[in-house]
């Protein structure tokens, strides 16, 4: 509202002027009031989330009492039983040594790849590159039931290392096509310069490529990072045993308890989960929309 | 590349040393192999992973339940007699097509509502609205199950400040279907805004001026520049959301499972109960089949919206 | 430093023919312009001669040593490119250095060669920021300076200056000649532009159509060129080209312009021009040669009198415009004698400076 405020001044000057000034403050308004609504849905149920995971026992129970306010007091009861008397840490544990191998291992295969296809052309590059498009249109609801065979076969069954071997087929193929794109943006005289500086194409893409598309590799970084952390199906077909959960199957199976008193804990729960991908999205923000648009067209 | 390069030097190599030839060939075969081995992770991954297991899906759905014989195509003759695969069929199409048609219609709204902000606020705005898609899916889903609770739902709460009374959310198998659409439409229609955002601003505004010193109003300004000029991208989105959303997974194996009496199952989630769930392997496969021809479909409809855009934003 | 040699250089992109048979030798020290409108091949051919382009066929030499199957860090060249190509993310001493750090130079002594280069530039200051906080020109320089620092046995140059604004480019030009009337490093050097041409080189290479037309000094090409290609190319605003016939008229020849515009040829050029007669010819005469009558007696027999379509006064010169048998015709004049539009103007026509063009080999005699 203080932006309006802000705004307001403008409408002083002439009389003529006044009306079209007006015209604006009032779609202003008309804007602001359709977002803060548009807001309220978008933002109710992580705020209901918090209240209930910060909310007594005994006061959720109350059916009388407001659930979207806590009257009788805050508590971490919920966090610390989360903490203290579940596998949470386990599956936290379990799921950054995933996301981070994933990462890492998407990274490499893409940035090779996209700089491959991008730049050196050979027989059938761009029908890989065309693949690698339709690879990702292919959704992991798919390819669970075969790849079930396929993790099986390798005796990763019940094995959070079967997560580093499939997840990849989420990420790869994105972070590829988001690489391709920010490369072939970059000027092609670049690396004829490069190659006349007395650079070999190892040198080209480490000294070259990497750092002018830095803003594409965060980008596909925090993509391969956001979808590994989220990855729910796999998981859900793959791992049962809780030693071996990620924070997604884990939250959603091991704390959900057919007693209602677990909620605090289990909210508590998924917003802890949550909050790895929301404080990346926090600070990067502009990456990671730059990521998301840039999908939909070739650099 | 490499063999347009040799067809040209084949004619008229005659002035040319043979020796030479043959090493202008290796230094080509060389960058070439290079190439091809820095994409070979890239193939690896695909063919081992997508590309096989997919044909292997095909397989899988010719074998019996234990896995020791083809039966041909007898796991899809028994799928069509069931009255529960019909259901899913149609429980998958409405909740695709409805979910897509108001996440993009929220996203065309609240795209237009932001890009009318100051620039300054715009940041701030698209930074809050997007919370839904960043949150991963399943765990959002949690809270959105807990909001539908029967006994402590916080929507019937509100509902009963207005003398409503309380609502089966999850139990009453058509207010089911209705909540797994809400909580889609909610965490989509976010992906949608921030497309059509950054599609309205590529939108040159002497465009806009120009429409305005020809006398067109906002309404004609949106129907005959900010349409045509977004079209390819809203078709895009669409079509992939499309694909995302009838192969969604995550948010009805969380809040309903399926139930209540199956009414709410989708192919991804009935293929999981079927072959994971109920260890029918070849009849879950044979169900996520199903998916191919639609998701193909849509693909093929991307790919030219992609390479259409492509062009235009040369 | 080091002679450049092109022997008979072909580039065949699939059945397109680019370059189509190049024979060209440059001295050491040398500086050579190649020139041609869009699409000619010079860019292709500065391309192979730094490795960028495989050569269909032919031989490249720099130093006396083939350099076909050499790739581009190994032939001791430097390349300033259209856009500069400056890398985004290193500041301006480190794309300077970037060359000499991947050929291992010492430190010391790499910065003593970036010092230099930039007090050569007049970029001293500069050397600590991106080259996004620099303007074109200074873009320009750094270019230079990367080419400068590695010290190669040839400079190329592609289109450096056609991205700045027409001030800076004059500028540039001026600069880019100081530098090398300073390192003395033989250059090649592309360009779209006749005029930076002309200034620049020691000789200018005429291409079109992937074929050399011409090689001479800018004196030259200004004053004999070979072909109609050429004439037309070089000079600004281009030779007027008419159709004419040349006729026998005792003993000198008369040039047949139109149906009542003919002028004696002079007594010198008759003899070269005898083989023209009879046949239809391209008659062709450069604006300045189109002037009012300055000196001499009135009535003089190159003169005639013009309806002026249009006048276009320069400060210190006047265009005008006019039509003869449909075909539009420049003169500069004295700002003070030229007409208004539609108004009849007085106008000699300096033969001495006259070229004919055989239509049948677009050859000039």
């Amino acid at each position: 509202m203080t932006t309006i405020a802000a705004v307001a001044p403008a409408a002083k000057p002439l009389k003529r002027r006044r009306s079209l000034a007006r015209d604006r403050r009032w779609a202003l308004i008309f804007s602001y009031f359709f977002l803060i609504l548009f807001a309220i849905f978008f933002l109710a149920p992580p705020y209901y989330m918090v209240v209930t995971s910060l909310k007594t026992n005994r006061e959720m129970v109350e059916i009388t009492s407001n659930p979207w306010l806590i009257m009788q007091g805050f508590t971490l009861e919920h966090y610390k039983n989360l903490i203290e008397n579940t596998d949470f840490l386990i599956f936290f544990k379990n799921t950054i040594i995933v996301t981070l191998c994933v990462v890492a291992i998407t990274m490499v295969i893409s940035v090779l790849a996209a700089f491959s296809l991008s730049r050196m052309r050979f027989f059938g590059s761009t029908a890989i590159a065309t693949g690698v498009f339709l690879t990702y249109l292919i959704p992991d609801s798919l390819l669970f039931i075969p790849l079930f065979q396929v993790v099986k076969s390798f005796g990763l069954l019940n094995n959070y290392w079967g997560m580093v071997l499939v997840y990849p087929t989420l990420t790869v193929p994105f972070c590829t096509w988001i690489m391709i794109g920010y490369f072939t943006s970059i000027p092609k005289e670049l690396d004829e310069a490069a190659l006349i500086d007395g650079a070999g194409y190892m040198q080209i893409l480490l000294r070259i490529f990497i750092p002018v598309a830095f803003p594409g590799i965060i980008a596909a970084m925090i993509f391969a990072f956001t979808v590994s952390w989220a990855a729910f199906i796999y998981p859900m077909a793959f791992l049962y045993r809780s030693d071996q959960l990620v924070l997604t199957v884990g939250t959603v199976t091991s704390l959900v308890r057919a007693d209602v008193f677990q909620w605090g804990s289990l909210m508590a729960g998924a917003l802890l989960a949550a909050a790895p991908p929301l404080v990346i999205y926090a600070f990067l923000m502009d990456y990671y929309i730059a990521g998301l648009t840039s999908g939909a067209t070739k650099g | 590349m490499v063999e347009a390069t040799q067809s040209a030097y084949a004619p008229a190599l005659t002035s040319v040393i043979p020796w030479r030839r043959g090493r202008i060939a290796r230094v080509l075969r060389r960058r070439s192999t290079i190439a091809f081995f820095m994409c070979l992770p890239l193939l690896t991954v695909i063919g081992g992973l997508v590309v096989y297991p997919a044909l292997y899906a095909i397989n899988l759905a010719t074998l019996n339940k234990a896995m020791t014989k083809h039966i041909g195509f007898d796991n899809f003759a028994f799928l069509f007699t069931r009255e529960t695969f019909w259901m899913v069929v149609s429980q998958s199409a409405i909740f695709a097509l409805t979910a897509v048609f108001f996440k993009a219609l929220i996203g065309l709204i609240t795209a237009h509502l932001v890009n009318n902000l100051p620039a300054k606020g715009q940041r701030k705005w698209r930074g809050m609205l997007l919370v839904p898609w960043v949150m991963p899916l399943s765990l959002s889903t949690l809270g959105w199950w807990w909001m539908f609770d029967p006994t402590y739902s916080a929507f019937n709460w509100l509902l009963a400040l207005f003398g409503i009374g309380k609502v089966a959310w999850l139990s009453d198998p058509y207010w089911a279907r209705f909540s797994v659409i809400l909580d889609n439409v909610w965490y989509g229609a976010p992906f949608f805004l921030i497309m059509y955002l950054a599609a309205l601003r590529s939108v040159p505004t002497d465009l806009y001026e120009a429409a305005s010193i020809d006398g067109a109003n906002a309404w004609q300004k949106f129907v005959h520049i900010t349409l045509p000029m977004m079209q390819s991208i809203i078709s895009i989105t669409v079509l992939f959301s499309l694909i995302v959303t009838f192969a969604n997974f995550d948010i009805i194996w969380v809040m309903t499972q399926g139930g209540p009496r199956d009414m709410t199952h989708i192919f991804a989630t009935w293929a999981f109960k079927l072959g994971i769930q109920s260890g029918d392997i070849p009849l879950g496969a044979s169900v996520s089949l199903f998916m191919f021809p639609i998701l193909g479909i849509s693909a093929i409809f991307i790919l030219r919206g992609v390479a259409k855009r492509s062009r235009e934003m040369q | 430093m080091a002679e450049v040699s092109l022997n008979n250089i072909i580039k065949r992109y699939g059945e397109v023919i680019a370059v189509r048979g190049i024979n060209l030798n440059v001295a050491d020290k040398e500086f050579v312009v190649l020139v041609g409108p869009s699409g000619c091949g010079k860019t292709t051919t500065l391309r192979m001669i730094a490795g960028l382009e495989e050569i269909s066929e032919g031989e490249i030499s720099i130093g006396g040593e083939v350099v076909n199957d050499v790739p581009p860090k190994d032939r001791d060249i430097a390349m300033v490119f259209q856009n500069y190509a400056l890398y985004p993310h290193m500041t301006v001493a480190a794309n300077m250095s970037f060359g000499l750090k991947l050929r291992r130079f010492p430190k010391a002594e790499i910065k003593a060669r970036v010092e230099r280069a930039a007090q050569i530039l007049d970029i001293t200051d500069l050397l600590e920021r991106r080259p996004k906080q620099l303007s074109g020109g200074q873009r320009q320089r750094v270019a230079m300076g990367r080419a400068i620092v590695r010290n190669p046995k040839v400079f190329l140059f592609d289109e450096p200056l056609s991205n700045l604004d027409a001030k800076l480019r004059v500028q540039m030009r001026t600069e880019i000649k100081r530098v090398h009337q300073k390192v003395k490093t033989t250059t090649i050097y592309v360009t779209h532009d006749q005029i930076e041409a002309m200034t620049l080189a020691d000789r200018v290479v005429v291409m079109n159509d992937g074929r050399i037309e011409q090689v001479g000094t800018p004196h030259e090409l200004y004053h004999s060129p070979r072909t109609r290609f050429v004439a037309g190319f070089i000079g600004s605003p281009a030779m007027n080209f008419l159709p004419c016939k040349v006729e026998r008229n005792g003993a000198g020849l008369v040039l047949n312009l139109a149906e009542n515009l003919s002028f004696p040829m002079p007594a010198d050029l008759s003899a070269r021009y005898g083989k023209a007669v009879g046949k239809p010819m391209i008659f062709g005469l450069r604006p300045e040669h189109i002037t009012e009558p300055r000196g001499g007696a009135p009535g003089e027999k190159s003169e005639f009198t013009a309806n002026l379509d249009v006048v276009e006064p320069m400060g210190m010169e006047t265009m005008v415009f006019f039509r003869i048998e449909g075909t539009e015709v420049c003169g500069r004049v004295e700002p003070t004698s030229a007409g208004g539009p539609g108004q009849p103007m007085r106008l000699r026509a300096n033969l001495n400076h006259m070229h004919l063009i055989d239509p049948a080999t677009n050859l000039a005699l």
